[in-house]
């Protein structure tokens, strides 16, 4: 089975955001990278899947700076098997712009699957993953949190509000990643040793035109400072005063 | 521009985020100086549904009408409502960002060649652009995203966008509905009838580490139900903990939620909790920390024990809502 995982490098979900001096970025120093959570989903499901089927390949994809590489290694050490870096000065905001050239590098790769994590953690698009499958004219499921596969048929699970839906497709097909599908391995050391020998491809990402432009990046209001009440179940009577006469949500 | 509002029904009744889809869609319309027209994807016999979304604030009501639109049908609303948008001079196409919402708006943002802004919670119109504001960085930051392109896509924060009245009815018509059948929704295991979900309660009650074991659950599910329809949340530690399901996760790798009120039991309020609901309009935090950080975010606190707390509070509340 041949499988690509497309990953996105982002800032630790930790990370105290700055505002850099452009007003629509953030400031990188001292910033530590990780990959996208969500995509550690993607890259068990592909390891199992490979496996499962007693052989095939896992490609891992990143689009963006040089630096991807570090975040593709960390891929190949939990046991991918090669890596494409679609090399780019910065990782467009224009979702369409990225999915097109992912789509490029994707088309003629003869995959049974393509893997995404449901969405990145540092731009908050749901996107890329089901623009991809529509640009390749392939199905498409998102936020999966469980998957049968099964004679090139696919039966997979997907979160909505206040149940789940029981989705049916063929392969190949795309399929974005929810929490709770697995749980991603970490790298063990044989696999990390392993990692540095594995190839990583590095070529221009065919990027499309960035019609989504970030004009500014701010932080957020502060949520005004509020009030401790009292302690113990004393302070429950004056909380729901509180809640009914001035919060008015009673 | 006109501006498109898709809209979501569920077994044929429109979900309340299309009312917010609609009335944005109006707002954004008139600053543009367009008209909004609101596309209903469903089974045949829609058309009172549909019709009530003139007064909510569109000028047409396209109906789209399949058998096979019953449940989500996520080619089928793709293909509908690309080929609509691509008619009508549109400059924007909203969508709720709901789970559905979420799957649909690339889809059709692909298919029109269009940018696409997720999750936003404004839309604004000046100097012939359209521009999305939206939470990233998990709600740490705000980015502004400008549309250089024709027509874009954007999909709205459920219960971010106000539902409003046009005092008027619009015209319902149909459109055509183009089926296509690659990925089938087979069916919807509900969750248990009645349980409400985070994303959409105006309460949510959760709790975290501070309950000390599954079981005590039963204390926030106590409250949940003194408050009439509030939904039970939990932290990322006790979904990560296997006390509760995922579907209940309030956070960054859980949902985000923007409720009325939003109750905060024994959740000492980490960085990825407080991404997912530091949108709600009030925040009560419980918690025998006083130097918890969900105290920093909080409208009101109490602290102290939860096991004597939560229980006096349910019976207030209940006493509260009953007088």
């Amino acid at each position: 089975m041949k499988i690509a995982v497309c990953i996105k490098r982002v800032p630790d979900t930790e990370t105290r955001i700055r505002i850099a001096g452009d007003g629509a970025s953030i400031d990188e120093t001292g910033v530590k990278f990780i990959i996208n959570p969500y995509d550690e989903f993607a890259v068990e499901e592909a390891l199992q899947r490979r496996d499962k089927a007693g052989g095939g390949e896992v490609v891992v994809i990143a689009l963006g700076p040089d630096a991807g590489q570090e975040t593709i290694r960390s891929v190949l050490a939990m046991g991918a098997d090669r890596g494409v870096l679609l090399k780019a000065e910065r990782i467009p905001a224009d979702a369409l712009a990225v999915a097109k050239a992912l789509a490029a590098e994707l088309k003629d790769g003869g995959y049974d699957l393509v893997l995404f994590g449901k969405m990145a953690a540092d731009d908050y698009h749901h996107g890329v993953g089901p623009m991809v499958a529509e640009l390749l004219d392939l199905p498409c499921v998102t936020a999966i949190s469980k998957l049968e596969l099964e004679g090139g048929k696919g039966v997979a699970e997907r979160e909505i509000e206040g149940g789940v839906e029981v989705v049916e497709f063929a392969l190949p097909a795309v399929l974005t990643a929810e929490k709770g599908l697995n749980t991603p391995r970490y790298p063990a050391l044989k696999g990390i040793m392993a990692a540095k020998k594995k190839p990583i491809e590095i070529k221009p990402a065919a990027l499309g035109e960035a019609r989504a432009i970030v004009t500014s990046l701010s932080l957020p209001p502060d949520r005004k400072a509020g009030r401790i009440v009292g302690e113990g179940p004393d302070a429950v009577p004056e909380l729901v005063r509180l809640l009914r006469t001035e919060a008015k949500v009673l | 521009m006109n501006v498109l509002a898709v809209t979501e029904q569920r077994d044929g009744a429109l979900r309340k985020t299309s009312h917010e889809v609609v009335w944005a869609a109006r707002l954004l319309a008139d600053a543009m100086g367009g008209t909004v027209d609101a596309l209903v994807l469903g089974a045949p016999g829609m058309d009172a549904a549909g019709a009530k979304l003139g007064e909510a604030g569109a000028d047409r009501v396209l109906v789209a009408e399949d058998a096979s639109f019953v449940k989500y049908a996520p080619c089928g609303y793709a293909a509908t409502a690309a080929a609509v948008a691509k008619t009508g001079g549109y400059g924007v196409v909203l969508v709720a960002a709901t789970a559905g919402g979420r799957d649909l708006a690339p889809r059709i943002a692909a298919r029109l060649d269009a940018p696409l802004a997720t999750d936003a919670t404004g839309v604004s119109f000046a100097d012939g652009k359209v521009t999305a504001s939206r939470p990233v960085y998990a709600g740490r930051a705000i980015q502004q995203l400008r549309f250089d392109a024709p027509v874009a896509v954007i999909s709205l924060r459920p219960n971010t966008f106000a539902p409003g009245s046009a005092g008027k009815a619009g015209t319902v018509s149909k459109v055509a509905a183009v089926t296509a059948a690659r990925v089938v929704v087979r069916e919807v295991k509900a969750a248990e009838p009645g349980k409400l979900d985070v994303a959409e309660a105006s309460v949510v009650v959760s709790g975290g580490r501070g309950l000390k074991g599954p079981e005590h659950f039963a204390l926030i599910e106590n409250l949940a139900r003194a408050f009439g329809s509030a939904a039970v949340g939990a932290s990322r530690a006790v979904v990560d903990a296997g006390w509760r399901p995922h579907a209940e996760q309030v956070g960054q790798t859980g949902k985000t939620v923007s409720p009325q009120l939003y109750v905060a039991v024994g959740i000492s309020g980490a960085i990825q909790h407080l991404a997912g609901m530091r949108t709600a309009k009030v925040i009560v935090a419980i918690n025998k920390d006083k130097d918890a950080p969900i105290f920093q975010v909080a409208d009101y606190g109490i602290v102290g024990d939860l096991f004597e707390i939560v229980p006096r509070l349910t019976e207030e509340i209940a006493r509260a809502r009953a007088g």
